[in-house]
C-alpha cells in the first residue's frame, strides 16, 4: 500500500504532525537565537527535552498499551541511549579541551599522550585515569550512535527473550523490569562501572566543533531534532499498529492463549515489540541527555520507568497521541510545579508547598484516572468526535471520502 | 482408513489425580466425531494434550501422513500444522472489529515480519467476505466483535476456525447458549466443515448430537468408555450408568 492511504487511513497521524511542526514553528518564533526571544534558552532545552519524554512515552504505549506488557524497566533502556552519546560527547569536548592546553608545550604531545591526559580528565573524579573497556568506540561518533539503539536493544532482547520464554506475564514481569533497571542504576553507581559512577556524564551541553555557537543556538537545533524524531517515531509506531502486526499485538493484550492458537508465536511478537520500543527509547535518551547536560544512574532509578507508565495512564493508553500528551503534560505541569512557579497555598495552620505536595498531587490523579476516567486525556477527543458523530456502523461519518470512519475515531 | 491423528496410551496426573488415564484415539481426514461423558471425565483435558497446552506424562500423539510427534511442539507449531480449537466461551477479539479478527485467523505467513509488511490482497478480502457469509455475518464485518450477540461470537469463532484452514478443527460446546434457530445453524457449519476435514466435537447436548449424525466416543475417568453411533453407546450398559443414568 501507499503512504498515501496509511494517511488517509490513520488521519489522527495527519492531525499530529501538523501540531508538532507548528508547535516546533512557534518555538523557533519565539526562540531566542531565531525569534523574538519571548522563550528563554532554558526553556526551550524543557521543550525540547519534553518531546523526548514525548517519544519515549509513544513507546511505552506500543508495549503497554498495545501489547498489555506492563514494562516498568523503559527509562533504563532511555538512560543507556544516554549514556552512549554521552560517552562520545564528553570523550571529544575533553580531548578538544586537552589538546588545546597541550599546545603550548614545548615538544608535540604524542597521540598516546593525549589519550591519557583525556583519561585523566574524565576519570579524575573517580580516581582512576584508565580508559575502561566500554569505552573501547568513544572517539567514534559513528559506533557510538550504532551503539544508542543497539546496546539497549541488545539489552532488551536477551532480557526479553528469558522472559517471555519463560512466560512471565502480568505484575510479575512488571517486577522483573523494574528489578532489572534497579541492578542497572546500583551497577553504573559503582565507581569501577567504567561510567564515572554517581558522577555520571556531565558537560553534554557542549556538542564537540560548535564551541563558538551559542548556546541559544544549539538549543534550537536540538530542539528540531527532538521534533524530528518524534514525528519519525510516532508514524513509525502508527505504522506498526495500522496492519495485521498492530492487530495481533492487541490481540496478545486481550487474549493472549487465543493468539497463540491461531498459530502466532506470541513470544516472538513481545520480542519484537519489546527490543523496537527499546531502540526508540534509546534514541529518545540519546537526544534528551544533550539537551539536560548530564546523566547519571540516578535518571535510570526504579520511580523514573514508573512515571513513564503514570504519564501514559494519564494520557491515554492504547491510543498513541494520549501517550504523547500525557507525557507533555504531566512533565510540564511537573516542571511547573516543582520548579517553585506555582504559588503556595496558605491554609493558615500550614502552608502548602506544591515542591512537595505535587508527587501527592499526581499520584491522586493517577488513582483518578486509572478509576474514573480509563481513557485518560486522550479520552477527550472521543467526546468531541462523539458529539459530532452518532453511530453510523462504520459508514463515513462526513461526505468526503478521506472522513473519520467510525473505527478510526474509536481508536 | 487413513489416520490423521492418532492418541495412544496417554496418561496426565495433576497433583495425583489422573485426568487422562491410557486413552487411545484416532481420527480420520475427513471425518465427524462427537465426543461425551460426565464432569471431569477429562474432554477438555484431551483437547489441551492435543493442542500443546498441556503435556502428558506418558503416551504418543501422531499427526498426519507423516506420523509426526505432536509432544514436541509449542501450542503455535501445532496450530499452525493445522489443528485449530474453539474454546466453551467465545473468545473473539472483542475490541477488534469482525472483519479484523477473521483477517487476523486467515492462513498466511505468522512470522512478525512477514505480518508486519503485510498487506489484504483481493483474494484475502474474498475470502473473508466469503466466510462472513458463511457464518452469517456478511453485514457485520465492520463492527466490533464485542457488540455481536452470544451466537453471533460464537458463529465468529467457529469463522475463524475455519479461515485457518485447518486439517483437524476442535471445538468446545458450540451450541452452549443459543437459541433453536442458531443450534440449527451451528449444526450445519459443522456438518459442512467436516466434509472436508476431521472435526471432534465436544458436547453436553444429545439432541445436538444426534442431528450431527456421526460416531460418538464416550470419556470416562479419563479413558474411553465406549465408541460407536450414538445409538449404539446410549444402549451400552455402562455408558447408561455413569453418565446418562444420572
Amino acid at each position: 500500500m501507499t503512504s498515501r492511504s496509511f494517511f488517509l487511513r490513520n488521519p489522527s497521524v495527519l492531525v499530529f504532525l501538523a501540531v508538532l511542526a507548528l508547535f516546533t514553528l512557534g518555538v523557533t518564533v519565539f526562540s531566542e537565537a531565531y525569534g523574538s526571544g519571548e522563550l528563554s534558552t532554558s526553556f526551550v532545552k524543557t521543550l525540547g527535552k519534553t518531546l523526548c519524554l514525548a517519544l519515549v512515552a509513544v513507546a511505552m504505549d506500543l508495549v503497554w498499551g498495545y501489547t498489555g506488557i506492563l514494562s516498568l524497566g523503559h527509562f533504563a533502556f532511555f538512560g543507556l541511549g544516554g549514556y552512549m552519546i554521552g560517552m562520545w560527547l564528553m570523550y571529544e569536548r575533553t580531548r578538544t579541551i586537552v589538546v588545546t592546553s597541550m599546545a603550548d608545550a614545548p615538544i608535540p604531545p604524542t597521540e598516546q599522550e593525549i589519550v591519557d591526559a583525556i583519561g585523566t580528565q574524565i576519570f579524575g573524579v573517580v580516581g582512576s585515569s584508565e580508559f575502561p573497556a566500554v569505552w573501547a568506540f568513544a572517539d567514534s561518533l559513528v559506533l557510538q550512535l550504532v551503539l544508542v539503539v543497539a546496546v539497549p536493544g541488545l539489552l532488551a532482547l536477551v532480557f526479553g527473550w528469558l522472559a517471555f520464554r519463560s512466560r512471565v506475564t502480568g505484575v510479575y514481569l512488571s517486577i522483573l523490569t523494574q528489578a532489572m533497571t534497579l541492578a542497572l542504576s546500583l551497577y553504573l553507581f559503582q565507581n569501577d562501572s567504567g561510567l564515572r559512577g554517581n558522577n555520571g556524564l556531565s558537560g553534554l551541553q557542549n556538542l564537540p566543533g560548535l564551541g563558538d555557537v551559542p548556546q541559544s543556538v544549539v538549543s534550537v537545533c536540538l530542539f528540531w531534532a527532538s521534533a524530528l524524531a518524534l514525528a519519525l517515531g510516532y508514524v513509525l509506531a502508527a505504522w506498526i499498529v495500522s496492519g495485521k502486526f498492530g492487530s495481533v499485538l492487541r490481540g496478545i493484550r486481550d487474549n493472549e492463549a487465543r493468539v497463540r492458537f491461531l498459530g502466532y508465536s506470541v513470544e516472538g511478537y513481545k520480542l519484537a515489540i519489546f527490543t523496537v520500543t527499546a531502540m526508540i527509547a534509546g534514541i529518545a535518551g540519546a537526544l534528551y541527555y544533550p539537551q539536560a547536560g548530564i546523566v547519571n544512574p540516578a535518571e535510570i532509578a526504579p520511580i523514573a520507568s514508573i512515571y513513564l507508565a503514570v504519564w501514559v495512564a494519564i494520557g491515554g493508553r492504547g491510543r498513541l497521541y494520549g501517550a504523547a500528551i500525557g507525557a507533555v503534560f504531566v512533565s510540564l505541569v511537573s516542571t511547573w510545579f516543582t520548579g517553585g512557579q506555582a504559588p503556595d497555598i496558605d491554609l493558615g495552620f500550614y502552608t502548602l508547598s506544591w515542591v512537595d505536595w505535587w508527587t501527592i498531587l499526581l499520584g491522586l490523579s493517577f488513582v483518578g484516572v486509572t478509576l474514573f476516567a480509563p481513557k485518560g486525556i486522550g479520552g477527550l477527543v472521543d467526546l468531541i468526535t462523539d458529539r459530532r458523530a452518532p453511530q453510523r456502523h462504520g459508514a463515513p461519518l462526513g461526505p468526503d471520502v478521506g472522513s473519520l470512519r467510525e473505527q478510526e475515531a474509536d481508536e | 482408513m487413513s489416520t490423521l491423528l492418532e492418541v495412544s496410551g496417554v496418561s496426565v496426573t495433576f497433583d495425583g489425580f489422573r485426568a487422562i488415564n491410557n486413552l487411545s484415539f484416532r481420527i480420520g481426514p475427513a471425518e465427524m466425531r462427537a465426543i461425551i461423558g460426565p464432569n471431569g471425565a477429562g474432554k477438555t483435558t484431551f483437547m489441551d494434550i492435543i493442542t500443546g497446552k498441556t503435556k502428558p506424562d506418558t503416551g504418543r500423539v501422531l499427526w498426519g501422513d507423516k506420523g509426526i510427534s505432536l509432544l514436541k511442539m509449542n501450542e503455535a507449531q501445532i496450530a499452525r500444522e493445522g489443528i485449530g480449537r474453539k474454546f466453551q466461551k467465545p473468545t473473539v477479539f472483542e475490541d477488534q472489529t469482525v472483519r479484523e479478527n477473521l483477517m487476523l485467523a486467515l492462513k498466511n505467513e505468522r512470522g512478525p515480519f512477514p505480518v508486519l509488511v503485510w498487506r489484504a490482497s483481493r483474494r484475502d478480502h474474498d475470502k473473508v467476505g466469503a466466510l462472513a457469509e458463511e457464518i452469517g455475518l456478511q453485514d457485520a464485518l465492520a463492527r466490533k466483535a464485542g457488540e455481536l450477540s452470544h451466537g453471533q461470537k460464537q458463529w465468529l469463532e467457529i469463522g475463524m476456525l475455519l479461515a485457518q484452514e485447518p486439517r483437524l478443527l476442535l471445538v468446545d460446546e458450540p451450541a452452549a447458549g443459543m437459541t433453536p434457530a442458531e443450534r440449527e445453524h451451528t449444526t450445519e457449519l459443522l456438518v459442512n466443515a467436516a466434509t472436508t476435514r476431521a472435526v471432534v466435537v465436544v458436547e453436553h447436548d444429545m439432541e445436538f448430537i444426534r442431528r450431527l449424525n456421526c460416531r460418538v466416543t464416550v470419556l470416562h475417568e479419563g479413558a474411553v468408555l465406549a465408541e460407536g453411533s450414538l445409538d449404539h453407546v446410549t444402549a451400552n450398559q455402562e455408558v447408561i450408568d455413569v453418565y446418562l443414568g444420572r
